[in-house]
């Protein structure tokens, strides 16, 4: 039997540790680490080298080499460093290596050594030169702290979303502080600085001085400080060989050690096992490592999730193992296997040794039409990667055509956006890439377009007619739609032109665009509306009161009221006013004037077209049964019964319907006896239909 | 009256789980969201309110964005600052967006939108309120308010299931169908494995049948729409109905147990039916005379509220139908009503075409003319040039100028055409037919008559016998068919189609008069596997009309409903009529 505890040493009093090797690393290093610049990415996430960083002794054309490998040592890539001077190295939380140049200028890797981007730091990190920097971590991302030349700090907290603060001076600091950290307290990064036996604390705005509590006298400088990982805790070490720990809000001390080494430390930081409540802080000289523990307290550890181990997991490119996990763990599609697979496509668009038709093949073929991918993503990601005509391939497996408008827009190609956006049904889209198309296309070319697409085109005409009423005419004109035109005239006669002369210039415009359409019908009605209009301007000249925009008929209806009979004719001749309609128009205006005689005299002026009838209705519905009961009598046989039973004559219908010998007559006369008063006549129409008969 | 339905007709689904989701969707994003605490009606006036926000929830409408902005502006002016939401219902349009900007209010904005689609009117009718749905599809071809269509039918199919029969005709049909299939497929899983509620759907656009709506209503619910205009499910009685001198609003749905008996009768019946009512009700009171206080004390607690409260309906019906009466019943309606019988049934067209002209010469109602013009129009398949010119002559003599762009809409949407001069046509056609076979030529022929968007009424009202045959009076009282809702002339044709459909489970059989509607690409079955559908569900159907619909149609097929043992629903996306159809395409000066 083994004995567990053979090779665990004793730790002070009550604590015990071991040394043991998870994992031997695979790694040839040729070069010593101390040689190197090194960053290795937090949660066991990859290593990077760069060898043979600058020397000013060094001779120039010996170029650095950038390496990377797994945790465990496996190379993933190895590149020759072409550009400036790097000061340091640090990963991001999304496991991109930012490279910090000696000039500001920070360079992105993937985890594959794929260059991805690069940013700087603004111009007066560029002018003063990089003396150190650090990448942190914080809540929303991953930061980079610099300190120039000039002993000024600039940094931005993400780098994702990159914002440069410089930070304040620090008053009196001549030269580089001799250790400094950055801390991140209530969502804001701080930078902690040693000068001397001064601490301060940056902030945006200040520049504060601090002090530990408990801090043990005699200090003259800090040679090392760290925070731990969350920011909860700091660590000092100062030239009296003495270590102070406490939170780093610097308002509680854990504990104080006095290791009497007073060489600067090569190294210092916090370490923890997960979910253990121990802490210590690790410090390490060039052949010498300590361990400091403090006393238990309560930390939380935060897992990773499972999303983010799939994240990294697609970072290294093992696919299948994501997949698997996912398999196992029967995750959402959604969220497990396409995702995976998505992220797949994405890495495969980029191998730019394949043809576009295979690639877009492979993807089409792995993912078919899983639920939760999104080929557009996908078709983006080949756009970036300046494949445009891979993404075009990309986009037809979309099958929502609205997701593909906007990386179409993108890519300039407005005219098939144009088209998968009518495709969509979605008006909106189409509307938004017509703004597109109008900013993008000369005028010719868009009304082009948009006759090529009716949906589009009467979306447009629309906003026009609302909105732009110079570019509707433009368009109805572009397309010789002269019917169209014809008619945004007479519109604009009556609701843009307030002028008579201004409102018959744009009716002759109408009249001329539907001649062109040959619409003889309308542009002779426009005409006559012309003559109307001038004329109604000179009656309201000649003889006061309102005629214009009357229509014809109102005209000389107002005529008549007004007892202007000659012009009224007159008027009814010029235009063309049928018989009828003239009959019905002076009947109804001399009953609403109560002008009986006048009436009279109209009716026997000539046989009325319109037959007596109306008279009789006319002249009941002003209430004058006298006058109804002259007309009554001129009435037509066919109409007689209607006519007697109007003046509420029902014995005497009844005698003209039985004279008829009409059936539905006899009905009608019936229907209006009501009461005892037209009982006789009801008997009397009864005995002539039962005698009808019996013939 | 009210006739029962079979014992076997399916429950309808319960909407007022719509309402309710409506109500508390409103309430949280006023109250909570946006901190609205007074409400005022959007008017083109300016707004007196003097608190620090202002909240606008408005249909995204450019007039409404003019004149929201107007305000804004009026304010800089005033040196006045304070904050302005924008809350558009059913969705934000780009468009207004842009008028906002153009305006320059744009930063002065902030903008919100609420998904509201289904407003339930009634138990069996759901409303989505977009009367402007009808103008902008029909006329301008503006597809804006298809997404919306899209996402009511998606709403209804995450709450009630998937639908395992589906029929439509029309274009507008068509695409929503497709872009809702579309969705349905993306956001697979909600339905999937949902037993089916509602066994049915059957959608139509309105231009299907532009005839049924354009027909005078004579059904009372229908009567009254077309007399008074009912607005989101009630109607403003005027003093002529109430007998006071104050209006009153009132509410018109199942639960007004006085309406909801004759919603549906021809109005022949209504008046009788209402006086009985009250001598019934005059009876119930009655029976108060001689008990002795305990049953007095009973009747004033139990009955009394319920008499008074149909005394109050009863009393409100019948000034209704009276008011109705002195306007309707005047030889005037009779003649129009004859006249509009006889454009149905195709005989006597001069006389009717005479009849339309004396309406225009008399001026009696713009808005009649056109509708007679229009009926005249669809059941002739045009008319011919010279009625053509000569009607719309006198109707610009009677009512201006401006009305030739409303011609020019009437023609655009089909409903007012000119018939294709026969000579040319036939000219052509005899030219052709000599190069090609005579199969060939028929083809062409075909082609031409879909050239031009033709109503062929009447070939189609033969093949679906659509005027029944009446030997001796039609029994108004105990309708046979659904024709009584016109008083026994004619079944509305939509009606008649949705019947036919259900009848066959497809549009199998009637191939010729999908292509009379000329609507061969546009007419579709689509069904999926039944086993999952209980038998209740398969009779219960939801129909949709896109572009509105008539409380006539709903009549109509609430009988049917109550023949077959079905029972109908309705989605629409607003109530029409006669009036508002003609409305939307009249050119009016503002």
């Amino acid at each position: 039997m083994d004995c567990y505890t053979a090779n665990w040493n004793p730790l002070g009093d009550s604590a015990f540790y071991r040394k043991y090797e998870l994992y031997s690393m695979d790694w040839d290093l040729k070069e010593e680490l101390r040689d190197c610049l090194v960053a290795a990415a937090p949660y066991g996430g990859p290593i990077a080298l760069l060898r043979n960083p600058w020397r000013k002794e060094k001779v120039a054309s010996i170029r650095p080499v950038l390496e990377i490998y797994s945790a465990s040592g496996l190379p993933l890539a190895s590149l020759l460093w072409k550009s400036g001077p790097v000061v340091s190295l640090g990963w991001s939380a999304e496991e991109e290596l930012l490279c910090v140049q000696e000039d500001g200028v920070v360079l992105v890797y993937g985890l594959h050594g794929d260059f991805r981007r690069h940013f700087s730091m603004g111009n007066e990190v560029l002018q003063n030169r990089v003396l150190d920097a650090r990448i942190f971590h914080t809540e929303f991302g991953s930061g980079v702290a610099i300190l120039t030349g000039a002993h000024r700090f600039t940094l931005s907290a993400n780098v994702g979303d990159l914002k440069l603060r410089r930070m304040p001076e620090v008053p009196g600091l001549q030269s580089a502080p001799s250790c400094w950290t950055t801390l991140c307290q209530d969502r804001v990064a701080h930078i902690l600085l040693a000068v001397g036996p001064d601490l301060y604390l940056l902030d945006h705005a200040a520049c504060s001085a601090v002090t530990p509590p408990g801090l043990a006298p005699g200090v003259s400088s800090f040679l090392q400080m760290a925070v731990s990982f969350t920011y909860r805790h700091l660590a000092l070490f100062t030239d009296t060989g003495y270590i102070w720990m406490g939170t780093a809000s610097l308002k509680e001390k854990l504990c104080e050690f006095n290791c009497n080494i007073r060489a600067p430390p090569k190294q210092m930081v916090w370490c923890s096992r997960p979910r253990s409540k121990e802490r210590a802080v690790v410090v390490a000289w060039e052949r010498r490592l300590m361990v400091v523990g403090d006393a238990p307290e309560s930390i939380q550890y935060k897992q990773l999730t499972i999303q983010v181990l799939l994240d990294r997991l697609v970072l290294r490119r093992l696919y299948p193992l994501a997949i698997q996990i996912c398999e196992y763990l029967r995750l959402p599609e959604v969220q497990g296997v396409s995702r995976i697979l998505a992220h797949w496509a994405c890495y495969k668009v980029q191998q730019k040794d394949v043809s576009d038709e295979d690639v877009a093949r492979a993807i089409n073929q792995k993912l078919g039409d899983t639920p939760g991918v999104s080929y557009s993503d996908i078709a983006a990601r080949a756009y970036g990667c300046g494949r445009t005509e891979l993404a075009i391939k990309l986009l037809e497996y979309e099958p929502r055509s609205g997701e593909q408008v906007p990386l179409l827009l993108k890519m300039k190609r407005s005219k098939l956006a144009l088209s998968k956006a009518i495709e969509s049904g979605d008006t909106d889209l189409v509307f938004t890439v017509l703004l597109h198309l109008k900013n993008e296309l000369n005028r010719g070319d868009f009304f082009m377009t948009l006759r090529n697409q009716p949906m589009a085109l009467s979306l447009y005409r629309q906003f026009c007619k609302h909105q732009e009423l110079e570019t509707l005419k433009d368009l109805y004109n572009q397309d010789d739609n002269h019917q169209e035109l014809g008619s945004f005239h007479i519109r604009a006669s009556y609701a843009a032109e307030e002028r008579i002369e201004g409102r018959v210039a744009a009716l002759q415009m109408a009249a001329d665009a539907f001649y062109k359409a040959k619409n003889e019908f309308a542009a002779k009605a426009t005409e006559d509306q012309m003559r109307l209009l001038r004329l109604q301007r000179r009656l309201e000249d000649e003889l006061g009161g309102h005629f214009v925009d009357l229509s014809l008929h109102d005209t000389v209806t107002t005529l008549v009221l007004g007892g202007h009979s000659k012009r009224a004719e007159q008027l009814a001749r010029d235009f063309r006013i049928p018989d009828k309609r003239l009959w019905w128009l002076k009947l109804t205006a001399l009953a609403d004037l109560e002008d009986w005689e006048e009436l009279e005299k109209f009716s026997k002026s000539k046989k009325s077209p319109i037959g007596y009838l109306p008279f009789v209705e006319i002249c009941m519905k002003q209430h004058n049964k006298y006058e109804a009961k002259k007309y009554a009598s001129r009435v037509g046989p066919e109409q007689k019964v209607k006519a007697l039973l109007l003046v509420g004559d029902v014995a005497q219908a009844a005698d003209v319907a039985i004279e008829h010998r009409n059936e539905a007559e006899l009905t009608l006369v019936l229907s209006h006896c009501t009461g005892t008063a037209d009982a006789a006549t009801a008997d009397k129409i009864q005995r002539a239909r039962a005698q009808a008969q019996k013939k | 009256m009210a006739f029962p339905h079979r014992p076997d007709a399916p429950e309808l689904p319960d909407f007022s789980m719509l309402k309710r989701l409506a109500r508390d969707q409103l309430i949280y994003l006023l109250e909570q969201q946006h901190e609205v605490d007074k409400l005022y009606k959007v008017e083109n006036k300016p707004a007196l309110s003097s608190n620090e926000q202002l909240c606008f929830l408005v249909r995204p409408r450019i007039k409404n964005m003019r004149y929201i902005a107007s305000l804004v502006n009026a304010d800089k002016l005033a040196g006045r600052t304070r904050k302005y939401k924008v809350i558009f219902s059913p969705q934000k349009f780009h468009a207004c967006e842009m008028v906002l900007e153009e305006e320059g209010v744009y930063g002065d904005v902030s903008c919100d939108e609420w998904a509201f689609s289904l407003l339930p009117l009634d138990v069996d009718l759901l409303s989505m309120e977009l009367p402007e749905f009808f103008r902008d599809y029909f006329l301008e071809g503006d597809q804006r308010w298809i997404n919306t269509a899209v996402q009511a039918l998606h709403l209804l199919s995450t709450l009630y299931g998937p639908f395992p029969n589906c029929y439509g005709i029309g274009r507008c049909t068509k695409m929503s169908y497709e872009l809702w299939r579309k969705l349905e497929e993306e956001e697979d899983g909600e339905t999937k494995g949902r037993r089916p509620e509602i066994g049915h759907i059957f959608l139509l656009d309105r231009d299907v049948d532009f005839v049924t709506a354009l027909c005078s209503q004579v059904v009372y619910e229908g009567l009254v729409d077309d007399t008074f205009r009912i607005k989101c499910g009630s109607v403003d009685f005027g003093p002529e109905v109430t007998s006071s001198d104050r209006s009153l609003k009132v509410l018109l749905n199942a639960e007004d147990k006085v309406f909801n008996e004759i919603r549906n009768e021809h109005f022949s019946n209504v008046f009788g039916f209402l006086s009985q009512k009250a001598r019934n009700l005059q009876a119930q009171y009655d029976r108060r005379r001689g008990m002795d206080i305990k049953q007095m004390k009973n009747f004033v607690s139990q009955e009394l509220k319920g008499l008074k409260q149909e005394h109050r309906l009863l009393s409100v019906h019948i000034g209704a139908c009276e008011s109705i009466m002195k306007k309707k019943t005047k030889q005037d309606f009779q003649e129009l009503i004859k006249t509009e019988h006889a454009l149905l049934e195709g005989f006597n067209i001069r006389e009717s075409t005479s009849y339309i002209e004396e309406h225009i010469d008399r001026q009696v109602s713009p808005i009649e003319s056109l509708r007679l013009m229009c009926l005249l129009s669809l059941t002739e398949n045009g008319l011919i040039p010279k009625d053509y010119r000569s009607l719309k002559t006198q109707y610009l003599q009677s009512y201006g100028p401006e009305h030739l762009l409303t011609f020019s809409n009437l023609r655009r949407a089909g409903l007012l055409t000119e018939q294709a001069p026969g000579d040319t046509l036939t000219a052509v056609e005899s030219k052709v037919s000599k190069l090609v076979t005579d199969k060939a030529a028929g083809k062409i022929t075909d082609a031409f008559s879909s050239l031009a968007k033709r109503s062929n009424f009447r070939a189609i009202s033969k093949k679906l016998n659509l005027i029944p045959r009446v030997d001796g009076e039609y029994d108004l009282k105990v309708p046979r068919d659904m024709a009584y809702v016109f008083s026994g002339a004619y079944v509305p044709l939509s009606c008649r189609l949705i019947e036919q459909v259900l009848e066959r489970r497809s549009w199998q059989g009637l191939d010729e008069v999908v292509r009379l509607l000329n609507c061969s690409e546009l007419a579709f079955t689509d069904m999926t596997k039944e086993d999952k559908a209980s038998s209740e569900s398969l009779r219960l159907i939801l129909v949709v009309f896109l572009g509105g619909c008539t409380f006539s149609e709903i009549s109509a097929l609430r009988f049917l409903g109550r023949e077959k043992g079905y029972r109908f629903i309705f989605l629409t996306t607003a109530v029409t009529n006669s009036a508002r159809l003609m409305e939307a395409m009249s050119e009016v000066k503002a």
